[in-house]
């Protein structure tokens, strides 16, 4: 919905003339056999994960496809009460940032860890739009196990994109700002705001994420990335919008200039630049977020400097394409060669062709400088332009055989076009105003080009209504005919914008089951019932308390006082697959827990009147789950009550046998 | 395995596969095989085998016993299997220890401990424990090493108790 506004001007005209046109009926646009393409079976599984951001829900959500099942939402940016995210004293610190703990972001585009330009399924990135950062999780345990804070940056929506090896993790900004100080006229754009783009770089072991440096580039708005591939492997593109540097009404004024650009950096010849002791070293402040796996326990640090370089340094580094009408997705194609604009406000497509701008640069066939970076010719790069695709392109992805697929927000369609001849060759309608799309490896060397999901802006009459706020829409089209065929509509959680697909395969048999007990580094573990125990320091109460089927131990606690500070540290005993155990205790106003099998979780609890509090497991777990229960007595403070615990006959005022 | 119980098996199974083969065209047969009530999850004329299921068929006992073992077995105990199985014949959960190597083979209990979901799927006695504790043993995942220590440990709480 948030390009919407943007629209309103020449939408408004466009909807009008397509609402009057008479849309396709679902029954006329779904032929054949969809419904035996899309059926799995009870019992068996999909044939791709469908990693799907979760946009104003700061998420990420797993489907399964064909069958569009959601499998799991995988809490990364914002809190989620029914696991512990953000709850749990384990994960609060993932949340931590300079201007404190947040508990919500705004989570956009996605992308799977690269090796040769393939994606090879171990980690996940995903950026938080509003306060930037990036997160990495882990692929084997679907959890989120780094959080990056991006200084000098606002609004991360060119983020996260890699380079063909992971190399870089890049994260460039949409709002520019002034970097250090940010106390100055608005007015003062043009003098103060830089966009900046930040190159993270990734560990290749571990996975780990530092920013290695980042590129100052003038204000504008960057709006979305991609890096090269073979041929192209040492380059990063970037669209860019307001390149006129307005600083108020962007929605006329920011579409004043035909063309704004696409930003062709060489990152290659930057890190060698880097390498050699250039840069600046800045002091300012982020945060740093990990998640140790063996002691189970994310730890929140502040990093106090990153290193700066101003693009003026940046010769023979940095070029500018022009591009029409604002662009938004700025795609490369699997061979490399290829970079697709997609201008939101344009009615043709423009492809630029890799080896006629490398020729370009080399000849110096510029037309003139933007803030001294050299802008080519238009014509000198260009490879083609795809006419009369549609209105309102955003973004296209890839099937690997030839041809590109774009999103045609505001005719609402996608559209299939042959990269070499720039014909278009098919198209089909999309329910409502697509915005991203997704071929699984659509974005990468190989895509495995079976499927394209539309991610659709507005939904309107496609589900039984439930009230004024609908689920976010998703279509499936089998692409591995001639045409293109919808065979799904799968409502989906939050509001998606960009998604990766991935082949099961890859991924599917190194998900980790549960976690080896005897490797249960925290520091709070209860290693065994026997170990079960009520420690007080002051008014502090750890409770070493062990869940297995079907009980907590220890399950009568006597000897806590209002105001004191418990922390209920819950160990997992069990060791088999799928047998999670949930705790929660009344009146906490926190969450629950969910506590995986090996695992040790923190729940603090400070109660704030006298009383008996029951605490019970909520993952249904067995028989006897109703059975897995217990007490909690708290008295006034001041009382003398003796702390007491136990469970069975070593429960408090139960005589041993 | 009863030969009545293989023969059950290998039924079921040939029926399935042509069902799945048939793609749902289905013949009568098959469809009368299907129609029927939904049998319960609990084998109703289990086979007899005191070893139980699993690939523990001969559990080599050690005399003396092993002191190293027993040790090992006792903090596997401690972790994964105190919580529910006493060292006397109390049942908590589970039944109390005590005399488990007179009631069983090794090679029963080592089956047990490893492949408790088979067990419970086939074994009698597995399944008349389930009916008493009415808490499927979760499969703790021990590893045969482990198991072996236990068992050891068990030898050892059936020896000093008695």
């Amino acid at each position: 919905m948030k390009k919407l506004l943007m629209y309103t001007v020449l939408g408004a005209g466009a909807l009008a003339t397509l609402q009057g046109c008479k849309m396709k009926s679902t029954e006329s646009v779904v032929t054949g056999n969809a419904a035996a393409k899309t059926y799995v079976a009870p019992g068996q599984y999909d044939e791709f994960y469908n990693f799907v951001s979760g946009g104003f829900n700061g998420q990420v959500s797993v489907y399964g496809l064909p069958s569009g099942r959601l499998l799991k939402i995988i809490p990364v940016f914002s809190v989620f009460p029914e696991n512990g995210y953000g709850y749990s004293e384990e994960t609060k610190p993932m949340l931590n940032t300079t201007a404190g703990n947040i508990p919500w972001d705004d989570q956009h585009h996605l992308t799977i860890s690269l090796t040769n330009g393939e994606q090879d399924g171990r980690w996940l990135f995903a950026n938080a739009n509003n306060t930037p950062r990036v997160a990495r999780i882990d692929l084997t345990s679907f959890k989120t196990v780094e959080i990056l804070q991006l200084p000098n940056s606002a609004g991360n929506h060119s983020s996260p994109y890699l380079t063909e090896n992971t190399e870089y993790v890049i994260a460039g900004t949409r709002f520019s700002v002034p970097l250090g100080e940010g106390d100055v006229p608005i007015s003062s754009f043009k003098e103060n705001f830089k966009s900046t783009v930040s190159f993270i770089s990734i560990d290749k072991e571990h996975g780990n994420m530092n920013i290695a440096f980042q590129v100052v580039l003038p204000g504008m708005d960057l709006d979305l990335s991609r890096g090269g591939k073979g041929p192209s492997h040492d380059w990063f593109f970037f669209s860019t919008y307001n390149t006129e540097q307005a600083h108020t009404l962007l929605e006329v004024q920011a579409s004043e200039k035909d063309k704004d650009f696409i930003v062709a950096m060489n990152w290659k010849k930057i890190e060698e630049y880097v390498k050699s002791g250039k840069g600046k070293k800045v002091n300012v402040e982020y945060a740093h977020n990990h998640f140790n796996e063996e002691t189970q326990h994310a730890e929140s640090k502040i990093e106090n400097e990153v290193l700066v370089l101003d693009h003026s340094e940046l010769k023979d580094m940095i070029y500018m394409i022009p591009c029409p009408k604002s662009p938004h997705g700025c795609d490369v194609d699997p061979t490399g060669q290829y970079i697709v604009g997609s201008g939101k406000l344009a009615a043709l497509i423009p492809v630029f062709s890799f080896d006629k701008l490398t020729k370009a640069i080399a000849a110096k066939d510029f037309e003139g400088e933007y803030y001294g970076i050299p802008v080519m010719k238009y014509e000198s790069v260009l490879h083609g332009e795809v006419k009369k695709p549609g209105l309102g392109p955003l973004h296209t992805e890839f099937d690997g055989k030839g041809f590109g697929y774009t999103s045609m927000f505001l005719s609402s369609e996608i559209v299939k076009w042959n990269i070499e001849t720039l014909e278009v060759v098919d198209r089909v309608p999309t329910y409502y105003s697509i915005g991203h799309l997704c071929i699984p490896g659509g974005d990468t060397k190989k895509p495995w080009g079976k499927y394209v999901i539309a991610y659709n802006k507005i939904t309107k009459d496609r589900y039984l209504p439930t009230g004024p706020e609908l689920a976010q829409a998703a279509q499936l089209y089998d692409i591995s005919g001639d045409k293109m065929e919808l065979i799904l509509d799968y409502p989906t959680v939050g509001e998606p914008h960009y998604a990766q697909g991935i082949s099961a395969s890859v991924i599917k048999d190194k998900s980790v089951k549960l976690y080896d007990i005897a490797k249960n580094k925290h520091k709070y573990v209860t290693m065994g019932e026997k170990e079960a125990k009520v420690v007080r320091t002051g008014n502090r109460v750890d409770v070493y308390m062990t869940a297995i089927r079907s009980h907590l131990a220890p399950d009568n606690i006597e000897g806590v006082y209002v105001g004191d500070e418990v922390y209920f540290h819950v160990t997992n005993l069990e060791q088999d697959w799928d047998i999670p155990h949930g705790f929660a205790i009344k009146n906490n106003p926190n969450a629950e827990l969910l506590i995986m099998p090996g695992e040790t979780v923190t729940l603090k609890f400070v109660p704030q009147k006298p009383g008996m509090y029951p605490f019970y497991c909520t993952d249904f777990c067995s028989a006897l789950h109703q059975e897995m229960q217990g007490y909690l007595r708290v008295s006034p403070k001041g009382s003398n009550v003796p702390l007491k615990f136990g469970i069975g006959e070593t429960a408090p005022g139960v005589a041993a046998k | 395995m009863s030969t009545k119980h293989i023969l059950t098996t290998t039924f079921v199974l040939a029926t399935s596969f042509l069902v799945y083969s048939c793609g749902g065209e289905g013949d009568k047969k098959e469809e009368t095989t299907t129609a029927e009530a939904p049998a319960s999850m609990v084998e109703e004329e289990p086979a007899a085998n005191d070893k139980g299921y699993g690939k523990f068929q001969n559990v080599e006992l050690t005399n003396p016993l092993d002191e190293g073992m027993i040790a090992a077995g006792k903090k596997v105990y401690d972790v994964k299997c105190g919580a529910c199985h006493k060292l006397n014949d109390e049942k908590l959960v589970g039944p109390g220890w005590l005399g488990v190597t007179e009631r069983r083979k090794p090679e029963w209990i080592m089956n047990f401990v490893t492949n408790v979901d088979e067990m419970l799927e086939k074994d009698p006695e597995a399944q008349a424990m389930l009916e008493v504790c009415m808490v499927r043993m979760p499969n703790q995942n021990l590893s045969d090493e482990e198991a072996r220590s236990v068992l050891e440990f068990m030898r050892q709480n059936d020896m000093q108790k008695q």
